[in-house]
This record gives C-alpha cells, sequence and structure tokens, in this order.
C-alpha cells in the first residue's frame, strides 16, 4: 500500500468530511424518491431543463414529495436528457431512463412514483445489481469503460462542493500536505501519468522541472482551452466535476511551490466559467483553497481566465500570450513555459484531464495507476466519438484496448447496418484510418505511429457513406481559419492546400494535384514553428495515404463515392416509382426545384436544386422514388413543362 | 476577414450602457493585461464591440486603437456587428459538419437574405457558424436564441424563422397593449 493510502488526521477537514456526510445522509433517508437528472450543456441542450419543470409541476401536482438532484454529465450522449430514479418503497433498484422528455417525464411521475410502475419499455437498466432489472453494467458501453477521471461525473451535483467531498473529494490534500513536494513529485512520477492535452509529456518529470526553478514566484494553469471543434470532454469534466480539476491544482501548486494558479477556459462555454467559477468560491470558503489550506501554511489562490475562442491559444506559448493581453501567437521553445512562462515566470501547463488524474492517483498510488493503460501510457483515454456510432458520447477507457473494441462493442457500431469506412481521431491535427488500422491498440504512441494522434481525443466515426476527401477539406478549412499567421507554411500553405482540396470536392482537380497535396504538406509539417502547423496536413496526408482511391475517383471520374461533395452530385426522381398527385417533395424544397411533369409526376430542375437531400427524406418510404447519384451526369434530364411554371407563381 | 461594421450608429440605449462602462474601466485599472477582459465586459453588456468602444479601451490603457482592433480580430469571441434579437448559431463542428451543416447553414442564409457574421436590416436575426455546442449526438444543431434545435433539417428552418417572427409581433402587441391600458 503506497503512503498515499494512509488517512491522515486533519481535524479541520475532518469536521467538514462530517458535515458532507451527514448532508449526504440526510438525502439518503430522506423519505420519497430522489430523481437524479443530468445537467451539463448536452443534458440542457437536449431539454434536460424541460424535463426538470415537468418532474417538479407534476410532483406538485400529485403532491409528492421526492427529491431532485441536479448532476453533471454521464457520457451517455445518446441517452440525453437521462433520469436516475431511486424509488426504494417501489422495491426497484435505482433505474437509469434514457431521453426522457417532459412528456415521459409527466408519465414516469404518474405512474412510477404514484402508482409503482416503472414502464419497462422505457428504462435503460439499473445502476444497481438486482433480480428485477438488467443492470447497465451488464452493457459493454458500462462495463468496457474504466472511469478514473469521470468516476463521479454524472454522480455528483457539481455546483455542491459537499455533495464531491462526500463522495471522498478532497480527501488527498490532508495527506498530501503531511508528505514533501518532492514526494508528491515522485509519487506523480512513478505513476507514468501523461499529459493529455495531446502530445503526450510525462507530468511528473514537467512538475519537477518546475519544481527545481530556484524562482520565489511560480505559476499553474489549466488549460481548458478545447479548441478541437469535435472535442467536449474538457469542458464536461469541469461542468460535471470541478473540484476533481481543483484537487489536481493544488497538488501541482504544492508540488512545484505555486501560490497561484489559473484555469484558462473558453468564454463561449458559459456554463462552465460559471460552475468552475463558483466552484473555487466554495473551495475558498471552506479553507480548501486561499490562505493557509486545511492549516498546512500553504497558500494558493485560483483564478478564471476567459480564453476568448482561437484554436491556437490551446497551445502553451500561445495561452499564456493570450492571458498577457495580446494576440495569441505561440513562440519559438525554448525556453519552455516551466522556465519561463505566463510573465516569465516558471508555469506549469497541464490540461484538464491531466490534472483530473492527480487526486486518484494520490488516494490510490502509483502502483494503482500504472496497473491500468498500457506500459508505455498508463491510465486512461477519454474520447468523445461522435459520427456514425449507435451509442455515441463521451467514453473513458483504459489505454490499450482497440479501436475495433471501442467503435464496435463499446459503441455499438455502425447504425442501419452501414459498413464502417474511417474513424478520423484526434480533431484537425489527427488522421483518418482505415478498417486494416482498427485493430490498433489506443495509446499514445501506437496512433502516432498510424498517422493519427491522441490530440483532443475527438473521435469520428465515418460509414460507407462518407467522403475522406471532404473530412480533410474540412479539418483544412479549420485550421486555415485559426493558423496565428506567424510562420509563411502555416499562413499560406493551408491556404494553398485548402484551395487544392476544395478544387478536388468541386470536381476541378487533376493528377498533379494529388503530388502538390503531398509535398505541400511536407513543407508545411517542416516549416511552421508549432503544432498547428507541424500537424495540420496530417489529416491530408492519412486521406491520401490511406483513401487514395477516393481522390482519384474525385479527379478521374469527378465522382464522389460517398456522395457528400455537392458539386458531384445530383438528386433525380424515379418517374417509375412517383407517385402520380403526390406533394411531399414540392413543399419541402427550400428553392422551388421540384416542379409537376405533363403526366403529373415530379421532377427537379437540375439548374435550381442546391443538392439539400430534402426531397429524399420527405418521399414517402412506400415510393422511394428520389435518387442520389454521382457523378451528375447520371441523373436523366425531366424538362420543366411551360405551364407548370406557371401555375406554380 | 471580420467585417469591422463601423458604420453603424450607435442606438440613445446603446450609448448610456457604453457610459456605464466608464468606472467599471477605472476599477479594472490600466493594466495592459486586462485587455481582453475589458473586451469582453463591453462585448457582455452591449453584445459587440462598437469603434466608439474600441476607442474608449484604448484611450483607457494608452495604447493605439489599431491594437485594440489587432487584440479583438484575433479572438473569434468578438463580434464587430450587433446581433440581432434571435442570433441563430449553426453548429459546424466535426459531427454536425458530416451531418450536412453546411446546408443547414445555407439554407438560413438564404431565407434570411444574410451571410453568416450578419445580421438582418431589422436587427431581428443574426447567422453565425459555431464549433461543437457539445450535444453532437443530435446534430446537426442549430442553436437560436437560447434554445437548441436538433437533428436539423433544411425544411425546418423556414419554421424556425417564422415561430421567432410571430414570438415577436406577439410580444410587441402585447407591449401595445400594456401601454394602452396604462
Ligand atoms: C494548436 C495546438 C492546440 C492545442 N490545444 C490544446 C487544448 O485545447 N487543450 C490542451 O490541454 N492542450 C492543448 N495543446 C497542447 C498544449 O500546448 C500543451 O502541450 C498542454 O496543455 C500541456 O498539458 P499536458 O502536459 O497536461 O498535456 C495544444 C497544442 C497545439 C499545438
Ligand atoms: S458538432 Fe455540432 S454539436 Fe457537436
Amino acid at each position: 500500500m503506497s503512503p498515499a493510502n494512509k488517512e491522515h488526521a486533519n481535524p479541520r477537514f475532518d469536521e467538514i468530511r462530517e458535515k458532507a456526510e451527514t448532508r449526504k445522509r440526510a438525502f439518503k433517508e430522506a423519505p420519497g424518491p430522489k430523481i437524479h437528472i443530468g445537467m451539463a450543456t448536452c443534458g440542457i441542450a437536449s431539454g434536460a431543463l424541460e424535463t426538470k419543470d415537468a418532474f417538479e409541476q407534476m410532483l406538485a401536482q400529485l403532491g409528492i414529495d421526492a427529491q431532485i438532484h441536479t448532476v453533471g454529465c454521464i457520457g451517455h450522449c445518446y441517452a440525453e436528457p437521462f433520469v436516475i430514479i431511486d424509488h426504494p418503497e417501489s422495491g426497484f433498484p435505482p433505474i437509469f431512463y434514457p431521453e426522457v422528455t417532459p412528456g415521459k417525464a409527466n408519465m414516469l411521475t404518474k405512474l412510477f412514483l404514484a402508482e409503482g410502475d416503472p414502464r419497462f419499455e422505457h428504462i435503460l437498466g439499473a445502476t444497481e445489481k438486482n433480480e428485477m432489472i438488467p443492470w447497465v453494467m451488464e452493457f459493454a458501453r458500462f462495463s468496457q469503460e474504466k472511469r478514473v477521471v469521470m468516476e463521479k461525473c454524472g454522480h455528483i451535483d457539481p455546483e455542491d462542493i459537499y455533495d464531491y467531498i462526500a463522495a471522498d473529494g478532497y480527501s488527498t490534500l490532508a495527506g498530501m500536505f503531511q508528505r514533501t513536494p518532492q514526494e508528491i513529485i515522485r509519487e506523480i512520477k512513478n505513476s507514468g501519468l501523461r499529459g493529455r492535452g495531446g502530445a503526450g509529456f510525462p507530468t511528473g518529470p514537467k512538475w519537477e522541472l518546475a519544481a527545481n526553478e530556484a524562482r520565489d514566484t511560480k505559476l499553474v494553469i489549466c488549460n481548458a482551452d478545447e479548441g478541437d471543434p469535435g472535442a467536449y470532454m474538457d469542458r464536461t469534466i469541469l461542468e460535471s466535476n470541478p473540484h476533481q480539476v481543483l484537487e489536481g491544482i493544488i497538488a501541482c501548486a504544492y508540488a512545484i511551490g505555486a501560490h497561484k494558479a489559473v484555469v484558462y477556459v473558453r468564454a463561449e462555454y458559459p456554463l462552465a466559467v460559471r460552475i468552475i467559477t463558483g466552484a473555487i468560491q466554495q473551495a475558498k470558503q471552506l479553507g480548501l483553497v486561499g490562505k493557509d489550506i486545511l492549516g498546512s501554511s500553504f497558500d494558493l489562490d485560483i483564478e478564471v481566465f476567459q480564453g476568448s475562442g482561437a484554436f491556437v491559444c490551446g497551445e502553451e506559448t500561445a495561452l499564456i500570450r493570450s492571458i498577457e493581453g495580446f494576440r495569441g501567437m505561440p513562440r519559438h521553445r525554448p525556453p519552455y513555459p516551466v522556465q519561463s512562462g505566463l510573465w516569465g515566470k516558471p508555469t506549469v501547463i497541464n490540461n484538464v484531464k491531466t490534472l483530473a488524474s492527480i487526486a486518484p492517483i494520490l488516494k490510490n498510488g502509483a502502483a494503482w495507476y500504472r496497473k491500468i493503460g498500457t506500459e508505455n501510457s498508463p491510465g486512461t483515454a477519454i474520447f468523445s466519438v461522435v459520427g456514425d456510432v449507435v451509442h455515441p458520447g463521451l467514453i473513458e477507457i483504459p489505454m490499450g484496448v482497440t479501436l475495433r473494441t471501442l467503435i464496435f462493442d463499446i459503441c455499438g457500431g455502425i447504425p442501419k447496418k452501414k459498413k464502417f469506412k474511417a474513424v478520423q481521431i484526434g480533431g484537425p491535427s489527427g488522421g483518418c484510418l482505415p478498417e486494416d488500422f482498427l485493430d490498433t491498440p489506443i495509446d499514445f504512441d501506437s496512433l502516432t505511429q498510424a498517422g493519427a494522434m491522441m490530440g483532443s481525443g475527438g473521435m469520428v466515426v465515418m460509414d460507407e457513406d462518407t467522403c475522406t476527401v471532404d473530412i480533410s477539406r474540412y479539418f483544412l478549412d479549420f485550421t486555415q481559419k485559426e493558423s496565428c499567421g506567424e510562420c509563411t507554411f502555416c499562413r499560406i500553405g493551408t491556404f494553398h492546400l485548402l484551395t487544392i482540396l476544395e478544387r478536388i470536392t468541386e470536381g476541378e482537380g487533376n493528377e498533379a494535384d494529388l503530388k502538390t497535396l503531398e509535398q505541400l504538406s511536407e513543407d508545411i509539417k517542416n516549416g511552421s514553428l508549432c503544432g498547428l502547423g507541424k500537424t495540420a496536413p496530417n489529416p491530408v496526408l492519412t486521406s491520401l495515404r490511406y483513401f487514395k482511391d477516393d481522390y482519384d475517383a474525385h479527379v478521374e471520374e469527378k465522382r464522389c463515392p460517398g456522395m457528400m461533395c455537392r458539386p458531384l452530385v445530383a438528386y433525380y426522381i424515379d418517374l417509375e416509382k412517383c407517385a402520380r398527385g403526390c406533394d411531399a417533395c414540392v413543399g419541402c424544397c427550400p428553392v422551388e426545384a421540384v416542379f409537376t411533369t405533363s403526366n403529373r409526376k415530379k421532377g427537379i430542375d437540375q439548374s435550381l436544386c442546391v443538392k439539400c437531400g430534402e426531397c429524399m427524406v420527405a418521399c414517402p418510404p412506400e415510393y422511394d422514388a428520389v435518387r442520389k447519384v454521382s457523378p451528375p451526369q447520371l441523373a436523366p434530364i425531366v424538362e420543366r413543362p411551360q405551364q407548370t411554371v406557371k401555375e406554380h407563381k | 476577414m471580420k467585417d469591422l461594421g463601423m458604420n453603424l450608429a450607435l442606438s440613445a440605449e446603446e450609448k448610456s450602457l457604453l457610459e456605464l462602462i466608464t468606472p467599471e474601466l477605472v476599477k479594472i485599472g490600466k493594466d495592459r493585461s486586462k485587455l481582453i477582459p475589458i473586451l469582453q465586459l463591453i462585448q457582455e453588456k452591449l453584445a459587440y464591440l462598437p469603434g466608439e468602444a474600441i476607442h474608449m479601451v484604448a484611450d483607457h490603457l494608452s495604447i493605439s486603437p489599431s491594437e485594440v482592433y489587432g487584440v479583438a480580430t484575433f479572438y473569434n469571441q468578438f463580434r464587430f456587428n450587433p446581433p440581432g434579437r434571435n442570433p441563430v448559431k449553426v453548429c459546424l463542428g466535426t459531427a454536425c459538419h458530416v451531418k450536412g451543416g453546411d446546408i443547414i447553414l445555407e439554407n438560413f442564409e438564404r431565407k434570411l437574405d444574410i451571410k453568416e457574421g450578419q445580421t438582418t436590416p431589422d436587427r431581428e436575426f443574426s447567422i453565425e457558424r459555431v464549433a461543437c455546442v457539445g450535444c453532437c449526438a443530435l446534430a446537426p444543431v442549430t442553436v437560436v436564441g437560447q434554445t437548441v434545435h436538433g437533428h436539423m433539417q433544411p425544411s425546418k428552418v423556414e419554421g424556425l424563422v417564422l415561430r421567432a417572427r410571430i414570438e415577436r409581433e406577439k410580444q410587441q402587441r402585447e407591449k401595445q397593449k400594456n401601454e394602452s391600458s396604462e
């Protein structure tokens, strides 16, 4: 057992914990059912506020005495808004209900809370093992995850510090202050923890470097900039369990000897800003942050800085510039921030997930952490898996799990019986991997070797109807806009890459373009200062390497195999199948491109059509008359009769 | 390039809001590192950064207006046009892109006859593109005002615009009724 594991008496903390436990007991023992509702951004976006209102109204109307407990995000995005109802009197275990609309909330209040019928058809599972309802841990989406960072997310109220403390939160502090900073650093070094901000730099050695700087003022920055347009785990952690991050920040500050810390979070994440600000306030009130923390004579102030939204500001030196009030442009390293960071002071910058891993490590010991994951990448990885999977959401897995397990077992595979085509990992800095790579274990080194990258943890799964050229174009469009303009290759090179990709997706590309793409990509990688430019060509390079067929089809046949590139597709109506007199597609067309033919069937005016695909959705399945083709010449031309134009006017 | 929109005149209400900010600036102090928090404060109050505000901040921090513009235009958060009463934010995050978010954006642009980053002349609507609003499972997603609309379809666009317009008319009618009954 590691020394961290011992209980350490600290009268001040014991008092706080006592209070937290009393409150928790009171909540548990209060009569009546308890309703837990997920209220992070994702839940609210899916209507959790309305769901909560519905519960409250219905409970009041029926005079039921129940407690509503708002919690954070549990990571099961496909199930939002989710509700867990703990209704012991009914004889059922706590039950997890997915997609609880206000209507469902009303129904559950009436039928389950009042009458004791849990409505089996709406249940996802029970959150405890029992005889009546399948336990959620029997599902791969639950059982194959390993929650370290997100263990408490979705179970505690992020806006109530006592909730966290009752769940054993802040319990590492008392013990930590009895150990020397060197011992803490050694523990983190032994754990093998690597930074979760993308590059995987070992955290312990980083802290050690900062600790060894003989300077009075040192700083800690928590990097919650999260610029990847498809990743949202850092925000979710801040929104669902801010105190675990603060606990990590306190440990880091103590280890390196800093008395000031900054949480850099995007202003575009208003809920995260509010919750972390409130959390700092609460921690201060209890003496867990501020002067003389828990009587240890260690002081630490934590501030929130609202980032203004620029992808490059996630890069540490750019982030520092932006806190200093300037344009967020990266600078050359060395000196590294651990030597000369914010205001020229030694600064440790760590990602949210890195810092949130600290408390579990200190609590359970380095050896415990090492047992999770792989030799070179211990611990867990968090991915936001989106796109064409059955169960999208935030997923925390031990490092070393294969992509196949993650996509097919945990996330339920590809919906609608379609075939897997590619998985994009690491957002704008990452790459697209084909089926052959599905057995790649997920860890820092294997992914980099395959040409992708852990990066931000964004993961987009794509089925056969996806165009990898278009995805590359999408990411290039993003990096080109976000390039800060400092390095010529990044500024102008990404612009040219984008122009070429646009040309290809419009069917104007040629053989030579493919060569230029490759050459230019290498040049941009070599000619850029920071990680943005160095990694921006990754999406292009990997898709060129693994999906050359896609490029060839665009260039040689002017055809988009995934039928995503709109200039290369056309919609037409199969006159054999179209039903006379049906008008479903006419009303839905946003540009009035659908017309009635002389025999009262429908045709599409290709010159007006914007290829939104709406008519295809609108066409009743029993006719199924709308066809999508690529290249567009495959669509038969149907003349628009003169008089129908008048008729429409 | 961001549209700096410098020729729009400030409304009386905006002028007085801006004046209220002056004492707050004194409180914040003249430290250069306060530039971004100051700009955020102004945008929070006025919903955008009018030219007058930029000059005010430049004077306050004793730096040139072009330097303030330099910083403000660098970041995506700052806008130089007043947003509409119903800001439309079309998500073009990765998941929404794959599900055709750009088609939704185009539909809003066509329906409202403005481009992304602009505001309708009656200041009723403005269109913005945003990256991942955090509910990718509902892709494609659009946020109108405070409400998130998931599983968007091009044909839902017209309904959303219409609904916002009707709400507005209803509000105005009620306002008139209240005023006349007073
Ligand atoms: C273009 C670019 C964007 C980055 N964005 C982020 C980000 O959003 N969040 C983050 O934690 N790190 C980001 N990083 C990595 C940081 O520079 C830095 O390595 C990291 O915050 C260190 O924390 P860690 O050691 O905990 O990983 C980015 C790097 C680059 C080059
Ligand atoms: S990409 Fe649109 S909500 Fe995530």
